[in-house]
């Protein structure tokens, strides 16, 4: 290579072709969390549709066809394009730094995983606008209901195979570069938690979406082909589908909250100005979630009628679960204790994260006791837990990620006051949002309808006003982040006082090649 | 002047009952104690739980709250560099396992008791299809649908014009409830036809999946006479909101009186099926089984959804011969929401919906068809 091709390598090429064709691991971790952000606006905007529907009760504003297209898509939307789609963005920004590395271990793959995805969503999404509308049998696609869905089924089932590609190409990458791509010193037992529980989620993503891959696929088959898994009068067993899907389904949600606990474990420390409390316990307690969230698949299911003994080993393995949970809580407020804490941006949804998916995790307690199950499942309870665990959850440790490192990714400190105007809103309106729906389930109120008996209709009410709060409290993130991309006062290197790790020694932006030498580990 | 606003005062009794949690059990904020030991059980479990969760948020969140205000680098704090304490870590392990072990104890008991469908004094299938449950007394030769009341289906239309609120029980009435005795053990054998629907009444203490090719097995042994509402709890297609279940339990004297009458009225009914009937009661008899079988795919008007369901109005099959339109009403279309209805009508149903089908809505096939003729195509 001549000196001019060597010195041009170096430089990002203009225009959309840059995007197109990049292979850098910065700026593919730029479009995914854009793609994420842009699908978080067309998710969100599902669930306003459903808010405003069940704003009172009767049909004003969709029929119930509609409705149950939105509670689909928005699930699909959320957790294919929002949630793991930034995840995976994070990842690719921070893993490299993070290990001393000058890229990801297959950028080609890399790209191609990220194009995959808006092919699979312009597929999924174009099915509203089909004779007969889009999905409408639930995220969870259960047959024969999911069978009854009418030209949108094979462009479904198609858009989740490319879904499930380029996660599991995603996974593939980050678990080749964090065993191969490390810089000198960089030991397993020395790995941030961010990088720790990245690796871990990558197993569960190889292990958990080709099931899923072959669940639908067998849905397809039996629509088309003639073929009877799922179809009782055949001599299928529509109940297997439902474990399948859940083998793929439990682990899915903790490929949606380890990493969060990766950023959390990143933020509280910085903040403590104190080391994190704990480290091999907390990565022993992820590894603990992540093997058990194989063997408690059944909890979502106990209504379906197992045998005794098949109920109480799924009720046993699931609270188990709150064993780990509980040490990796107990972790993070140790960190806290007797530190010198400061309340910046990040950490107050770090903060707010810690108690909010407690209170997931207590409601997901309960839900794992089989006798009350009996009374919980699909209901509003289950919608309030699940909304805590993901939304002031995984949602909540992915906006205080992005306020944590975007002075690192752009070079620009973000606007400090607008960020916790956006906090405080967001905090206030998302427990008005979802808590009266614990209430409402308590109460009897089932999931997945439009319309609802007149006694639940005040605290739909109240829920219906904080989701439209916290949906326009999100515009003011939108408007934060944008403003920060195009300029704002410099960052320095370390950015946050408390700051430690190899990614914070880098200048802010780091240059479009990060550690072409390996950094000496101290 | 008129009352407080209604939002407002709910919110103050909302406030005040989270204050006294279990004192004031009220149904909009709190699960119900139901009217069974196994509703009883799984209320006192609940509350075990709720009080066991509260407890230690009171501890961590404390713990939380106390590092947020005292060890605040504004006040001046140094930090610590402490990073482990194998001790307290041993401790924070064992002691929420022992805890765990301690719930699992009354949870796997009631669990036992739960699963003994055994020694019933009457059993009850219950059957759920799109959108409508049908209950079989297997002991009595009885059945029926129990399908959602008309005054909610109209208010529950869209932009139907009719406040829910004015509506008895909207969306949680049904025509025809089951009756059940009171403390009896009763054993319900839940199954579908179509797609899984769930089966729930908050009061009896658990829903069971009703699923097409299953037999589930629950009991309920119902202490007080009364009136209990539930649910389908699966999603279940556009109607999943409109399936109630409504349960009325009498003492026996006045079960056996509702069981006498029921069977007087099915007896009646089967006799019809042999004479032949004139168009004004086929007509009318059509607009009501259509109104509780059909309407909510076909819509009012047989115009169905565009894309999803059929219309009647103008069709081929509602204007055409009329053997085709008995084969698609009686055997259905395999892989949709159109269900064989030769397995759930009798023959003056399937009859008079098949009549008022042709003969609405601009369709002016003209032609009855009788019941015999239906008994006579189910060979
Ligand atoms: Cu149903």
């Amino acid at each position: 290579m001549t000196e001019l091709a060597l010195h041009h390598a170096h430089e990002p090429p203009a225009g959309f072709t840059r995007w197109l064709f990049t292979t850098n691991h910065k700026d593919i971790g730029t479009l995914y969390l854009l793609f994420s952000l842009l699908m978080f606006i067309v998710g969100g905007s599902f669930a306003m549709v459903i808010r405003a529907e069940l704003f009172q009760p009767g049909l004003q504003l969709v029929d119930a066809l509609t409705f149950n297209q939105m509670t689909t898509m928005h699930a699909l939307v959320m957790f294919f394009g929002a949630v793991m789609p930034a995840f995976v963005g994070l990842a690719n920004w921070m893993i490299p730094l993070m290990i001393g590395a000058p890229d990801m271990a297959l950028p080609r793959l890399n790209n191609w995983s990220f194009w995959i995805l808006p092919f699979a969503f312009a597929l999924l999404l174009s099915t509203l606008f089909m004779p007969g509308g889009g999905p409408a049998g639930g995220w969870t696609m259960y047959p024969p209901l999911m069978l009854q869905t009418g030209m949108a089924f094979p462009f479904v089932i198609f858009a989740i195979h490319l879904m499930g590609i380029s996660s599991v190409m995603g996974a593939i990458n980050i678990i080749t570069t964090i065993f191969n791509m490390r810089a000198p010193g960089m030991h397993l037992r020395r790995l941030p938690l961010f990088v720790w529980t990245w690796l871990i989620t990558a197993f569960l993503l190889v292990a958990a979406m080709p099931v899923l891959a072959g669940a639908v696929t067998m849905l397809l088959t039996d629509k088309y082909f003639g073929t009877s898994f799922f179809n009782a009068a055949g001599g299928g067993d529509p109940v297997m589908f439902q474990h399948v899907f859940w083998f793929f389904g439990h682990p899915e949600v903790y490929i949606m909250i380890l990493p969060a606990f990766g950023i959390v474990s990143h933020i509280v420390p910085t903040f403590a100005r104190k080391p994190l409390f704990g480290y091999e316990s907390m990565i022993v307690a992820v590894m603990s979630i992540a093997f058990l969230s194989f063997i408690v698949w059944a909890h979502h299911m106990f209504t379906v009628g197992m045998p005794l003994a098949g109920e109480l080993f799924f009720m046993y393995s699931t609270i188990l679960i709150a064993v780990p949970t509980g040490v990796k809580v107990f972790n993070w407020v140790a960190t806290m204790w007797r530190g010198a804490l400061s309340f910046e941006t990040p950490m107050l949804w770090a903060l707010t994260f810690i108690v909010l998916f407690s209170i997931g995790g207590f409601s997901g307690l309960m839900l794992g006791l089989t006798p009350v199950d009996f009374q919980y499942q699909d209901t509003y309870f289950v919608v309030a837990h699940f909304h805590y665990v993901l939304v002031t959850g995984a949602v909540f440790a992915i906006v205080g990620g992005v306020y944590f490192w975007l002075p690192k990714w752009t070079g620009h400190n973000y606007d400090e006051r607008l960020g916790k105007l956006h906090f405080w809103l967001s905090l206030i309106s998302v427990n008005v949002l979802f808590f009266p729906q614990h209430f409402l389930g308590l109460a009897g109120m089932p999931r997945r309808i439009p319309d609802y008996a007149v006694q639940f209709a005040d605290w739909n009410m109240i829920s219906s006003l904080g989701g439209f709060v916290f949906g326009a409290a999100q515009l003011l993130f939108l408007y934060n982040v944008v403003r920060t991309i195009r300029g704002g006062a410099a960052a320095t290197p370390q950015v946050w006082e408390g700051a430690q790790g190899l990614e914070w020694t880098l200048s802010s932006p780091p240059p479009y090649h990060s550690f072409t030498e390996p950094p000496i580990i101290p | 002047m008129p009352g407080p606003h209604p939002i407002r005062s709910r919110l103050v009794a909302a406030l005040a009952g989270l204050w006294s949690f279990p004192a004031a059990a009220d149904y909009a904020l709190n699960l119900t104690a139901g009217v069974t030991s196994i509703s009883r059980e799984a209320y006192r479990l609940h509350m075990i739980v709720l009080w066991l969760c509260v407890g230690i948020a009171v501890v961590v969140f404390g713990a939380m709250l106390w590092a947020v205000v005292r060890h605040r680098k504004a006040r001046g704090a140094i930090p610590a560099q402490f990073h482990d304490n194998t001790r307290l870590e041993i401790a924070w392990t064992a002691i929420p396992f022992l805890v765990l072990v301690a719930l699992a104890v009354p949870a796997t008991q009631a669990l036992i008791a739960m699963e003994d469908t055994a020694d019933a004094d009457l059993t009850i299938k219950v059957t759920g299809q799109q959108w409508r449950w049908r209950y079989d007394y297997l002991n009595e030769g009885i059945g029926f649908f129990s399908t959602l009341d008309d005054k909610s289906a109209a208010a529950g239309r869209k932009n139907s014009g009719v406040d829910p609120r004015t509506v008895d029980h909207y969306l949680l009435a049904v025509d025809n409830p089951l009756v059940v005795p009171v403390g009896k053990k009763i054993r319900f054998l839940t199954t579908a036809t179509d797609v899984i629907h769930s089966w729930w009444v908050p009061a009896l203490g658990y829903k069971k999946d009703a699923i097409p090719g299953f037999i589930n097995e629950i009991w309920a042994r119902i202490d007080a006479p009364g009136t209990y509402r539930g649910q389908c709890a699966e999603l279940c297609g556009v109607g999943h909101a409109m399936m109630p279940i409504v349960v009325v339990a009498t003492s026996d004297a006045d079960y056996q009186s509702w069981l006498a009458g029921m069977k007087a009225t099915q007896a009646a009914a089967a006799a019809a099926a042999t004479r032949a009937w004139s168009k004004d009661e086929l007509m009318a008899k059509g607009q009501q089984v259509y109104n509780t079988m059909c309407i909510a795919c076909h819509q009012p008007g047989g115009e169905g959804i565009p894309g999803v369901f059929k219309p009647l109005k103008g069709s081929a099959i509602a204007t055409g011969p009329v053997a085709a339109h008995m084969d698609r009403v009686m055997n259905g279309v395999a892989g949709t929401a159109m269900q064989p209805f030769a397995k759930q009508l009798s023959d003056e149903d399937i009859a008079a919906v098949i009549t008022f089908e042709r003969n609405s809505w601009g369709n002016v096939a003209g032609d009855l068809v009788q019941p015999g003729q239906i008994k006579a195509a189910r060979k």
